[in-house]
């Protein structure tokens, strides 16, 4: 299926969840300082793995960076 | 003594909040860190960047200092609602910065969004410090919905031009009942004791220091301002006089006529 990640497209298995796009974009992260969103609404860490994704999902990763 | 700082009921032994933006390192960061002697930092969230290397959080732990997330960048009150939710998830604090900003020229705070904003973050159990302009009542309008302290802009972010209207923030500090914490526009040392000359109860600081030419020696002269503004407000300033008054005694003063 087709998903949007940080507001890039990108095809996954239909099997792919929060937790499995979150590892495909930061690798073996310890979650630390991590948060997403999916289509507009947070998914707190502890639903990552058992939030599936669907055809034109749209997931936003965001990390702690320098700021304010 | 300085007395603490309490904030939600959190007490802080330092009064100046150290803003991460626009250092160019993190080894800087680190030191200046040190050198400001800040208990509280802000941070912010963002799409990771391939090309950045080691986490802010790695170097804010090694520190011992709590973080403070901030909504920077948000336009309106949905976004920074949801980038709170986000910083709440990403660092399990309920404190959040509250910054909802009307254009990207002045990076001014939009009133109307960002009350909007508050009110559904304190009603969501946040600990919301927002970002705002030097309006009194607007103050007021935060601190009624239930903000746990009040950050006035002195003048726009990174525009250095200190305290543009020190009568508004005195208005503000004489009728808040939460903390004021100056936000924005400091320039350099002298900006931060003016502001807690004027009775704000702390300063909050980025780019002063992170873009200073020497940042860790910005950083400890600012911490030694925000010190010595606090101290000259509690010590009790002359009033101001139009005519000199002379401080060496009139009497006996010899006299030098010469003999006729």
């Amino acid at each position: 299926m087709r998903v949007v990640v940080n507001g890039q497209a990108r095809e996954l298995g239909n099997d792919a969840t929060v937790a499995s796009v979150v590892e495909s974009v930061y690798g073996d992260h310890d979650g630390r300082g991590v948060a997403a969103a999916l289509d507009g609404e947070v998914v707190p860490r502890g639903l990552w793995e058992w939030t599936g994704l669907s055809e034109g999902a749209r997931v936003e990763i965001v990390v702690a960076v320098q700021g304010g | 003594m300085i007395e603490p700082l309490v904030i939600a009921g959190r007490h802080l032994r330092s009064r100046l909040i150290l803003g991460t933006g626009g250092f160019v390192n993190h080894e800087v960061l680190a030191e200046a860190l040190t050198a400001s002697r800040a208990e509280i930092c802000t941070v912010a969230l963002r799409r990771l960047d391939p090309s950045s290397r080691g986490s802010i959080l790695d170097v804010l732990e090694a520190a011992g200092v709590e973080v403070l997330p901030n909504t920077a960048g948000c336009f309106t009150a949905r976004d920074a609602i949801i980038t709170a939710q986000l910083a709440r998830e990403a660092f399990e604090t309920d404190w959040i910065k509250l910054e909802v900003i009307g254009d990207d020229k002045t990076l001014l705070p939009d009133a109307v969004e960002l009350v909007a904003a508050a009110e559904a973050l304190v009603d969501d159990r946040f600990v919301v410090l927002p970002y705002t302009t030097d309006d009194p009542i607007l103050a007021r309008r935060l601190e009624d919905v239930g903000c746990a302290a009040v950050m006035p802009l002195g003048s726009p972010i990174g525009s250095g031009m200190g305290i543009r209207n020190p009568y508004n923030i005195s208005i503000m500090v004489e009728q808040a009942g939460v903390p004021v914490v100056l936000d924005a526009g400091v320039g350099t040392a002298s900006d931060a004791a003016f502001a807690m000359e004027l009775g704000c109860d702390a300063v909050l600081c980025a780019s002063a220091i992170s873009r200073a030419h020497d940042p860790v020696a910005m950083a400890r002269s600012i911490r030694l301002a925000v010190e010595a503004g606090l101290l000259a407000r509690s010590a009790g300033r002359i009033p101001r006089r139009r005519y000199a008054e002379a401080s060496t005694p009139e009497e006996g003063l010899p006299v030098f006529d010469a003999p006729s």
